[in-house]
């Protein structure tokens, strides 16, 4: 057992609003630089579309992830080594700028410079990459926002495989949903398996997948590598960046920015134990279906006597091993089992969790001719179709997303007993397979959904392995070269410098 | 002159090319990378770079055991001065046109295509001005390689490159009555290793020939020491 932590985040699509507060946030801290505004950490989408970048969800097309050979190996999709090596001088699995759009501004300047006219002045639209005026804006990135556009173009969706999905293009009968997505710091992940340098790494004490930004070389085959199209190149520094779940912020136990600001409160963010060695087992199930339950079997319960103290030899820190207990992401994907990973047939054991969404009844106006199962109507007539959330959450099998669905309604309709009836009906529980006080437990986690209760983050011990007296008078945080203090205006190795402007001293 | 250009100028080129290559790796690796333009303009890259690339690397290859293998182990080897020239002149003379129409393609790109134009720094462009007009040379000269067939011309070449790599001072007394082509093409070439270590051409160094066999596919890394690993 090569027992190791990890930081998991759950989001409640149930709850989320699509307001796209984590996006911006996201966006503010992160990608707000030259080369990487087109690049969204962290970006919501709305269900069914085809997302941003179009079509991300179609490996066909994409060749992100990892397959299968024959032989029962491992490899990524985008091929072996020796054939990623090959594809250096031009990849042809590379999105182009236009997949995800061209990043513009608008002319706000002309609003107050305009000469007098008769007609108002406009902001008309620029690129950020040219600084050439755009004509016409064919895309951005939340392109489909409330089911925007055609639904012949939305219908592409990849997670209509297997759904009968032209009756959803009527409008009585369309759905939709919100999915927030951003770097799934996977267990296996493709992007690093991808890159020849080996720049991209997965921290052993947390489980947060970076990308070291002296040793990137711009070979590009992380961005083609991941499946979620979660890496991005920088076109002005050449290198690719991504998601860095906040380390800084995670490491002082703190929330991410995207959670710390949700407003709907569906980010849920604690640790799990997983054991290392039994990664690749689990990876290389041969079924697609089989995969979420192959993830479950690689993590540890932190609760079992043999865990914690494998746990302690290994040498994680008692606080973790006590927040691992106390994980919300333990609780919703292995006990209550209502969280699932996004696309879990790609292979990567992705580490943020979903718990999908209840949605209205299928013809509430004829309610007389509802299935209801019992007390609870039956989870297949709600409007969005089962297959539709389990191609998206568990690779088509559609059992286990039925059974969290139940088991969200159940907590509902347990709850509106006990409130508005004030009858403790242990039938409802027992019937999902839970207890009253579990449903209780998810209540207050999953409804009231308080700050402790949604982010339990233990703060890194960076006393236990470096020497602090060391960094004393060391550089912080530092854009590009290292601890220099010298002051060039320019770069002899061309980077460009833009250092920081101080207000001048007026004669 | 004669003496400053193949005598002196080598030794300036070769080592401002390894010391500035080092100082840019040690003091500013974020700048050390290949520039790929692809994600903003995939047209004409996706054929132009290939051919580009193939074509430098057979003619690199080329010119590197070509110049530096010594003599004698082709004479031992059997292999006469002028088949070695034939060989030189047919497997350059293709793998030139391939870079160089490749290379056409890339330059017709960055100066015509808005993105990439509008992205390019002056190394960016510079340096492609230079690789063509260097091809260009390099492909001229196989016209006055084929007028004297025996490879007598071509072993003044090996002779001076293994002097400058040998520190032999009369080096340059080995090529004073070769063509002013090969004298050109040999001074921009100089010229290229010169400006080397500020252009993005750095990023040749760090192909990454190593994932081939680095082991497995997933790279962790650990702030824990090997000591405290253990378990202590």
């Amino acid at each position: 057992m090569k027992i190791r932590a990890q930081i998991g985040m759950v989001l409640n699509l149930d709850k989320c609003i699509g307001c796209h507060t984590c996006s911006v946030t996201c966006k503010n801290v992160w990608t707000t630089r030259d080369g990487v505004e087109y690049a969204w950490f962290n970006n919501v989408e709305t269900k069914p579309g085809t997302g941003y970048p179009t079509d991300w969800e179609n490996q066909k097309r994409w060749n992100g992830g990892w397959t299968r050979t024959r032989s029962g190996k491992l490899q990524p999709k985008q091929g072996a080594k020796w054939r990623i090596l090959a594809n250096l001088f031009a990849n042809p699995d590379l999105p182009e700028i236009d997949d995800y759009y061209e990043p513009f501004d608008f002319d706000y300047d002309h609003l107050k410079s305009a000469p007098e006219m008769n007609a108002f002045p406009t902001a008309r639209p620029r690129s950020k990459i040219t600084g050439e005026r755009m004509e016409k804006i064919v895309k951005g990135p939340n392109w489909e926002e409330i089911l925007g556009g055609e639904f012949s173009k939305r219908s592409q969706d990849y997670n209509f495989e297997g759904v009968q999905k032209e009756i959803y293009g009527q409008y009585e009968n369309t759905f939709m949903m919100y999915l927030p997505r951003l770097c799934e710091h996977c267990l296996n992940p493709a992007c690093a398996a991808s890159c020849p340098s080996g720049a991209i790494y997965k921290r052993e004490e947390d489980g947060i997948v970076l990308i070291d930004q002296e040793k990137c070389r711009g070979w590009r085959m992380c961005v083609s590598g991941c499946p979620y199209k979660k890496v991005y190149y920088n076109w002005s520094t050449g290198k690719s960046e991504k998601c860095t779940l906040c380390y800084p912020r995670i490491e002082s136990g703190n929330p991410t920015i995207c959670s710390e600001t949700c407003v709907g409160r569906i980010r849920y963010i604690g640790v799990m134990l997983y054991d290392a060695d039994k990664i690749e087992e689990a990876a290389s199930v041969e079924h697609e279906k089989d995969l979420y339950d192959a993830q479950l079997g690689v993590f540890l319960d932190p609760n079992d006597p043999a865990v914690i103290a494998e746990a302690r030899k290994a040498g994680i820190p008692e606080d973790w091993i006590k927040a691992a207990q106390e994980s919300p992401v333990w609780k919703m994907a292995m006990d209550w089992k209502v969280a699932f990973p996004l696309h879990p047939e790609y292979r990567t054991l992705p580490m943020v969790w979903y718990i999908p969404p209840l949605s209205p009844i299928q013809n509430a106006a004829k309610a007389g001719k509802i299935g209801t199962d019992g007390e609870m109507p039956d989870v297949r007539s709600l409007r969005i179709p089962v297959r539709y959330l389990a191609n998206m959450l568990t690779a088509g099998d559609e059992a286990p997303v039925v059974l969290a669905l139940e088991r969200m309604l159940a907590m509902r309709a347990y709850m509106r007993a006990k409130t508005i009836d004030g009858v403790i009906d242990e039938g409802i529980a027992a019937k999902v397979g839970l207890s009253s006080a579990m449903i209780e437990d998810m209540y207050k986690i999953m409804a009231i959904a308080d700050y402790e209760d949604r982010f339990v983050i233990p703060t890194t011990h960076r006393e236990q392995v470096e020497e602090a007296y060391d960094l004393k008078g060391g550089c912080g945080f530092t854009d590009g070269n290292g601890c220099s203090t010298g002051i060039s205006k320019t770069s002899l190795f061309g980077a460009s410098k833009r250092p920081l402007r101080m207000p001048e001293e007026v004669q | 002159m004669h003496n400053f250009f193949f005598g002196i100028y080598p030794y300036i080129a070769l080592s401002v090319l390894v010391i500035g290559s080092i100082a840019r790796y040690e003091r500013d690796p974020f700048t050390w990378k290949s520039s790929s333009s692809q994600l903003l303009r995939r047209k004409q890259l996706m054929i132009g770079s290939v051919l580009f690339h193939v074509g430098i690397l057979v003619i690199f290859f080329g010119h590197l055991f070509g110049l530096l293998t010594p003599i004698w182990i082709f004479d031992a080897l059997g292999i006469s001065h002028g088949a070695k020239q034939v060989l030189a002149i047919v497997a350059g003379g293709i793998a030139g046109i391939f870079a160089l129409v490749g290379g056409l393609m890339l330059l017709h790109r960055r100066l015509m295509d808005p993105r990439v134009r509008a992205t390019s720094s002056f190394a960016d462009t510079g340096i492609l001005f230079l690789l063509m007009a260097q091809l260009v040379l390099g492909l001229g000269t196989i016209l006055v390689s084929l007028q004297h067939l025996d490879g007598h011309e071509m072993t003044k070449f090996m002779s001076w490159a293994q002097g400058i790599f040998t520190f032999q001072a009369d080096a340059a007394a080995q090529i004073t009555d070769v063509s002013w082509l090969f004298k050109l093409h040999l001074v921009l070439g100089l010229t290229i290793f010169l400006v080397f270590p500020f252009t993005r051409l750095v990023h040749m160094l760090s192909a990454p020939v190593r994932y081939l066999w680095r082991p497995g596919y997933q790279v962790v890394r650990s702030r824990r020491r090997p000591s405290q690993m253990a378990g202590e």
